[in-house]
């Protein structure tokens, strides 16, 4: 009686979905091209004029490094705010005390804009990858903080007291239910702070980047290049997909034993 | 330990502090009892009447708020590394790690006491042929019935051999079909495995079919009656007990199993 994986009705669901996707898709860039034959290029440049563009970021190193420099700083960053968000959730989590102090800071945090933190890091440090990595850290930190929180306080306690009827260790303990148990909520934060990382680091590459994307499309605003501007956009885009992409694929795979409805909601 | 008592308690108070009320709640309340190595013991009591509370002082999941709970000699609360690999309990819940298989599930407690990883396997899945649950090794717990995760959980909690077996009322979430079989199977085991046990119940039956010694609390959790019994008491005697315990609870609990 072993369940199915993917059941029929669902995996139809997903590929219409998808199909909906694209053909919602073209009919934007439909919409464009028609607007370009009636708008000079520098308001709405044609498709094949951005798709060259486009291409062009691939086949040359330079900007192909730009683009490279923000996927890593945008990585880098989400790293290092999950490594500190999953401290601070799991202090909070243990400690009352800890809790209480903890909590208004990041809700604090949570009011500032991108753009302070800008500032403030331009003030205080010197190092170009250091000041972004700040800002990308100081403006994911209480989403990681918060949502891991959640998936720690989610934790069942029937399964904690039989866990403990066997006496673990403290990391054994960590390893066979903690982990597992906000495995969903560690997905679930990537995903949403992924989002919120790409549209904070073209700000954060403005502390004096001389490389990224976010210099990248300074450039084409200096340059009134409408095709540019469009085409470093969607690299960032692109890149947001894949990598959601990837962590929908990890998500399936390690949140395989939760049952599928047959009939969606 | 064949010789000293399995299971002490002494005089044990259990409270919890409440809200509202300046006085805090007594669940346990001077309760004092022991169980000899060996011995199958069911304690008996209508719900809320601080049965569960007691189970998980024996547990060592919660701690006397006055008084001394030794189990096999040990403080279970604060010796709680000692107790590895020594107790294995069945909850009312099955209480399966959702994201691990059944035979992983069974697994858990060997996993936990640091069994090398073919010989928990080879174990795991002995255990789970024997609960009847042979060719299901590999499923997940939502693809499995109520019935067949309380297979998998009582596995679990024999895998590990352990000294202490503690049943917090397994069966009560079971249909009677299925709880009636399962009570029977495991009743079997217990026997087998020659271990201390301790069972939980809120139904008369389950108590004189799995106890040799019935316990019969009252709120807040104390001892108004208690009976032994064998596998050769005559059916007359039963039925003595039977009324006994009745006449003791006045009536608060149900004499067969609910329908
Ligand atoms: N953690 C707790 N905090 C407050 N009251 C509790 C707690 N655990 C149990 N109680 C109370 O103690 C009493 C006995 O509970 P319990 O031991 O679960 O009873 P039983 O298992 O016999 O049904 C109940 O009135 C319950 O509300
Ligand atoms: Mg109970």
């Amino acid at each position: 009686m072993a369940a199915e994986r993917v059941p029929p009705a669902r995996a139809a669901g997903h590929t219409r979905l998808r199909f909906e996707g694209v053909l919602a898709l073209a009919g934007l860039a439909l919409c464009w091209q028609i607007a370009s034959y009636f708008f000079p290029p520098f308001l709405f440049p044609s498709i094949p004029a951005i798709a060259e563009r486009f291409a062009g970021i691939f086949v040359h190193a330079a900007p192909l490094g730009d683009a490279l420099a923000t996927a890593g700083r945008i990585l880098l960053g989400l790293a290092g705010s999950f490594v500190l968000g999953s401290l601070l959730a799991l202090l909070m989590g243990r400690s009352d005390t800890f809790h209480r102090y903890a909590y208004p800071l990041l809700n604090f945090n949570q009011g500032i804009p991108a753009l302070s933190w800008v500032v403030v890091s331009i003030i205080w440090f010197r190092g170009i990858e250091f000041r972004i990595f700040f800002i990308m850290v100081m403006t994911t930190l209480p989403g990681f903080s918060f949502q891991l929180l959640d998936a720690y306080r989610a934790m069942s306690k029937d399964l904690l007291e039989m866990t403990l009827s066997f006496r673990p260790t403290r990391l054994d303990l960590l390893r066979t239910l903690v982990l597992p148990t906000v495995v969903p909520g560690i997905l679930t934060a990537w995903k949403v702070n992924l989002g919120n990382a790409a549209r904070v680091v073209v700000v954060a590459e403005l502390v004096g980047a001389t490389g990224g994307v976010g210099y990248e499309l300074l450039q084409q605003q200096q340059l009134f290049d409408m095709a540019g501007a469009i085409a470093w956009t969607i690299v960032l885009v692109v890149f947001v997909l894949v990598v959601q992409r990837v962590l929908t694929l990890i998500e399936r795979r390690q949140l395989r034993y939760r049952p599928l409805a047959e009939r969606g909601s | 330990m064949s010789e000293a008592p399995a299971i002490v308690f002494d005089a044990v108070d259990k409270r919890f502090p409440r809200s509202e009320a300046a006085e805090d709640f007594y669940a346990v309340r001077a309760l004092s009892f022991a169980v000899a190595a060996g011995e199958l013991v069911a304690i008996l009591g209508p719900t809320g009447c601080g049965k569960s509370t007691t189970f998980n002082l024996i547990a060592g999941l919660i701690r006397p708020s006055s008084g001394r709970v030794r189990v096999a000699g040990h403080d279970p609360y604060d010796e709680f590394d000692w107790f590895r690999g020594k107790i294995g309990i069945v909850f009312q819940n099955d209480r399966l790690m959702p994201w691990r298989s059944a035979l992983d599930n069974v697994a858990l407690g060997l996993e936990l006491n640091k069994v090398a990883r073919e010989e928990r396997v080879a174990i795991a899945r002995a255990w789970l042929e024997r609960l009847g649950l042979k060719g299901h090794e590999a499923d997940y717990p939502f693809a499995l019935s109520g019935g067949m995760r309380q297979r998998v959980s009582i596995a679990r909690a024999f895998a590990i051999k352990p000294a202490i077996l503690l049943g917090d009322e397994p069966f009560s979430g079971l249909d009677a079909v299925t709880g009636d079989t399962l009570r029977r199977e495991f009743v079997d085991l217990v026997r087998e495995t020659r271990c201390t046990g301790i069972f939980i119940t809120h139904s008369i039956d389950e108590a004189l079919q799995l106890g040799r010694r019935v316990l019969v609390f009252r709120r807040p959790a104390r001892i108004i009656y208690q009976a032994r019994l064998g596998p050769d008491t005559p059916a007359a005697e039963r039925e003595r007990i039977r009324s006994d315990i009745l006449h003791a609870l006045g009536g608060t609990v149900a004499t067969k199993e609910e329908p």
